[in-house]
């Protein structure tokens, strides 16, 4: 997936093209322009890491791709029912694509419940593998199913190919020392290497992988090893498959450069890393778990030695307070979470606005009100971000629009918190931090220099020889960075109004009148590229605008009403606060403006307000990104309308 | 009371500040007769001796009366939000362990709003020096009762009396695992001092309860303590190495402030007839910050420094020509 509106100049719609070809000796292998696998299980078996691995082999291939894990909350739930269904679909191709594929061609099913749980979403012809095994009566039961689907013509429509997953990796591990109970656990790597041979996929990755992962049990690594190889073989030697597939590697989707695959929240905790070495400033993150965030703090306390400090604080308040302290300090201060723990820091982003002191807030948006859908995604936190505090306190917000950009705008967030000394929200959300790309490799040299200069000299224009902590840059705004340490420099700050200049308390109406309109005259003048707007004819009458991880979904539901004749202009903001300087004048430049947004219309609302653009809201909050299909047809009828 | 050294002072005395160096040109703003003015001259003449130089030094607050206490030294500091002035000065002493911080908060502010923060950070043993000014009130609020009200207070908010159990501040750090734990009295500044110095030698967090007289809603509520008439069969002084006796014909304890077990703390901590004042516990743990960056040393000692280019390619790329 790539993401740059620019680029979407491929003639390769995300329909399917597959040419059939005669292949060498007994099997048959056609060729595929696109699939899209889904695999799914119990939240035990394993299919997170399947298709982690699967992915991994395709990045390596040269495919495009893009992914979509889907799991529940519940870390175990019970085993076998519709409830702990956890699947992971991976969208390949050999063009560029922009979504994890609305439906998938393939399903591997590793019990009836994953069968069941997923059959509604499969179109008519989907190849679906089943394990035998697990469909027993209980099983069958389990899910509310009298009869077996496998035999009473439930499955009529699909190519389904039963295997007995589970006996074959217990039969495939019978010379190694397993109990059979540890040998059943293989089978995920049985269906993994069965797929890689449909696929021919390169193996050695996983390989490798499984002998690291178990490298302290290798007799749990030879027995993956040997499951996975089992899988493999079995596709190559049994008769019911008969044909292979091969999804050519991507050459055209890519600039030249070095790639790998990346997630969304890797791709954060690696621009954050960047910020702190292209800043020179220690990073400091402070953080309390939660999902869909927890891997960044995993992640980021991976990496001590880039001078990394991470603080599992005692609540979500502590984490942002910390690193608020920290940034006084003079680090790069970052605190990281999910919208209710934005709810929680509120009080504290405030108190940054009013100290003006840099800080990183990194929102990954999950369902919600309250506890919500944790796994889930949404982008409901926009005006939370915007508004959600007391007081007239402006906070610039800034928004990736696939997993890879996470990493570019956690840079961008670190430029403006750094170069105007305010909170910046960086808003995520569950489908970009788990979902993942290939991401090309950026050079060192060509990221962003984010050095600044911390106050030094005394600055105070009386001649007193004293500091003045709120004298502002007349360009930007910003404050001094004083940081303690630094003789002659002391002084206080607080959440009380203070004098602008001398920083000193103060209750003068005037005073805070202009306070409050500096700090949004600061906030307003963020320096922010202009928003770019893909309009290959120069003739659309109608506009597409979103913002955040539904760029892929819409980017393809253009290209679907482009392919039909459609005359549609899209662009994307990956700033919110404060917005592009040109887009009130690109707003004005189309007839009609269609907004797709995973909550009930908070973007189109401040659009609204702000430009007096009719601007007509497509919302879903299902916790499930958009589909391509479904977007191509709110398109056509607003291009109809 | 321990016997080391304060930390700091420079050998050659060439650090010589006064405690005219720690005022700041801010106006002080407390009601008159407030026991926070006995308090800020007595840290204001306590800091010189730190030998440590005014920049380096911090004083982070949250809310209430003693909060704007920062305002009012002429070191760094930060009037932040309640209850939060130990999560904050977590963040600043854990990446500058090069500074002296010090939270300045209250018994509302501490124990009741930012009661989280206070214990974790006692049980985390960051470096901070924790003052908690305990006047039993709300004063800023105007006289609401507060955590450590006696119950049955009649207050604004509470016209019959309030009826929660107050907190005991020392047993609430004891039991949260605080390596230090003392307690003085605002008004008796030679005693104050001695206390403070003994916290600043602690490295970790140290919690100091200063009794405080709100003289405008809760006055005289540690009169007891204070008149000259009363104090001595009121107050019983715990000295390190020193023997105390807990009724005037019971055992002679030598008090340990090193004691591991902090069995005789947590009972000296429920005293109230007489009520204990002194350092009850000052045990060595290893400090949460010097721990923190003991690691990223070690990590830089066993992977060397990062590598950016390094850790952006990781281990699986390919190539797109």
């Amino acid at each position: 997936m790539t993401s740059r509106v620019e680029e979407t100049g491929s003639t390769f719609d995300e329909s399917h093209d597959p040419e059939s070809e005669p292949a060498n000796g007994g099997k048959r292998v056609r060729r595929l322009d696109r699939v899209v696998i889904r695999f799914a299980g119990d939240s035990g078996d394993g299919m997170q890491l399947t298709g982690d691995r699967f992915t991994s082999e395709t990045a390596g291939f040269g495919n495009d791709l893009s992914t979509l894990p889907n799991f529940p909350a519940e870390i175990r739930a019970p085993a076998g029912t519709l409830p702990g269904v956890s699947s992971f679909q991976l969208h390949f191709a050999d063009h560029d694509i922009l979504t994890p594929g609305d439906a998938p061609d393939v399903l591997v099913a590793m019990n009836p419940a994953a069968l069941k749980a997923n059959l509604a979403d499969l179109p008519r012809g989907a190849e679906i593998i089943v394990n035998t095994d697990e469909f027993t009566k209980r099983a069958l039961a389990k899910v509310g199913w009298q009869a077996d689907p496998l035999d009473d013509g439930t499955l009529g429509e699909y190519r389904v190919h039963p295997v007995a997953l589970t006996t074959l990796t217990v039969e495939a591990l019978k010379e190694t020392s397993l109990a059979r109970k540890d040998a059943e656990r293989a089978k995920n790597m049985f269906a993994l290497g069965l797929l890689s041979w449909m696929y021919h996929r390169p193996t050695e990755g996983t390989e490798t992988f499984l002998r690291a992962k178990f490298a302290k049990r290798p007799e749990i690594a030879e027995a993956n090893v040997l499951a996975f190889r089992a899988g493999w073989n079995y596709g190559e030697t049994t008769e019911s498959f008969a044909v292979s597939y091969e999804v050519a590697p991507a050459a055209r989707a890519f600039a030249p450069g070095r790639y790998r695959n990346i997630s969304g929240n890797l791709a954060l905790a690696y621009g954050l890393i960047a910020a702190s070495k292209q800043s020179e400033l220690p990073l400091f993150l402070g953080s309390y778990p939660i999902t869909p965030a927890s891997d960044i703090l995993h992640e980021l306390s991976k990496h001590k030695n880039f001078g990394v400090r991470t603080f599992q604080a005692e609540d979500e308040i502590a984490g942002i307070g910390a690193a608020l302290g920290a940034a006084f300090g003079g680090a790069l201060g970052v605190t990281t979470t999910s919208g209710p723990g934005i709810a929680l820091k509120s009080e504290t982003i405030g108190l940054a606005v009013s100290l003006e002191l840099p800080l990183l807030v990194v929102d990954i948006q999950r369902g919600g009100p309250s506890t919500g859908l944790p796994t889930k995604t949404e982008q409901a936190d926009l005006l939370q971000a915007m508004f959600g505090r007391n007081g007239e306190a402006p906070v610039p917000i800034v928004a990736p629009a696939s997993p890879g950009e996470c990493f570019t705008m956690a840079l961008e967030a670190a430029r403006i918190a750094l170069a105007y000394r305010t909170p910046v929200f960086l808003l995520s959300d569950g489908y970009l931090a788990n979902g993942s790309e290939p991401w090309r490799v950026p050079e060192v040299s060509e990221l962003p220099d984010l050095r600044v200069a911390f106050a030094t000299e005394p600055n105070a224009p009386d001649g007193s020889g004293g500091f003045w902590p709120y004298l502002r840059d007349p360009e930007t705004l910003a404050r001094p960075w004083a940081v303690p340490g630094t003789p002659g420099l002391e002084h206080r700050i607080g959440g009380i109004e203070k004098q602008d200049g001398t920083g000193n308390i103060s209750y003068d109406p005037a005073n805070h009148d202009h306070m409050v309109r500096t700090r949004q005259a600061k906030v307003d003048g963020v320096s922010v590229p202009e928003l770019a707007v893909d309009d290959p004819g120069g003739d659309a009458r109608l506009l597409v605008l979103g913002w955040g991880s539904t760029f892929g979904p819409i980017a393809a539901g253009v290209r679907r009403a482009r392919a039909a004749g459609g005359k549609v202009a899209q662009a994307h903001l990956r700033y919110l606060n404060p917005f592009p300087p040109n887009l009130g004048e690109v707003l004005r430049r189309y007839d009609k403006v269609l907004v797709p947004e995973m909550n009930l219309g908070q973007l189109a609302m401040l659009l609204r307000a702000r430009y007096l653009v009719d601007a007509r809201s497509f919302t879903q909050v299902s916790g499930m990104p958009f589909k391509a299909a479904q977007l191509a047809a709110v398109i056509s009828e607003a291009l109809d309308d | 009371m321990t016997d080391i050294k304060p930390a700091g002072i420079t050998a050659n005395g060439a650090l010589k500040l006064t405690a005219k160096d720690f005022k700041s040109d801010q106006e002080v703003r407390w009601c008159p007769g407030c026991g926070d003015y006995a308090i800020l001259a007595a840290v204001q003449g306590f800091l010189p001796e730190l030998g440590i130089p005014r920049e380096k030094i911090v004083f982070i607050s949250g809310i209430g009366c003693s909060s704007r206490f920062p305002y009012y030294l002429s070191t760094y500091g930060m009037h932040s939000i309640h209850g939060r002035a130990p999560a904050i000065a977590t963040g600043l002493a854990a990446s500058r362990p090069d500074l002296s911080v010090w939270v300045i908060t209250g018994d509302g502010d501490a124990l009741s709003i930012g009661g989280n923060h206070l214990i974790h950070a006692l049980r985390r043993n960051v470096n901070l020096k924790i003052l908690l000014f305990n006047n039993r009130i709300y004063g800023l609020t105007k006289g609401q009762y507060s955590p450590t009200s006696e119950p049955g207070k009649i207050t604004k908010s509470t016209p019959m009396g309030s009826l929660d159990e107050p907190f005991r501040p020392l047993s609430l750090a004891l039991g949260a695992e605080a390596g230090f734990v003392a307690r003085t009295i605002d008004s008796d500044r030679q005693h104050l001092t001695s206390v403070l110095r003994a916290a600043a030698q602690h490295q970790g967090t140290a919690l100091v309860e200063i009794y405080q007289n709100c003289n405008i809603f809760n006055d005289g509520a540690f009169e007891v303590l204070k008149d000259p008439a009363t104090r001595d069969a009121a107050l019983l002084r715990l000295e390190h190495g020193q023997p105390y006796r807990l009724a005037p014909d019971g055992e002679a304890i030598v008090h340990d402030v090193t004691d591991p077990d902090p069995t005789r703390a947590f009972a000296l901590s429920r005293l109230t007839e007489p009520t204990p004042i002194g350092v009850l516990r000052a045990v060595a743990r290893p400090a949460y910050d010097r721990q923190l960056n003991a690691q990223l040393e070690q990590a830089v000692t066993e992977r060397g420094e990062g590598d950016l280019a390094a850790l952006l390619s990781g281990s699986d790329t390919w190539m797109v020509r």
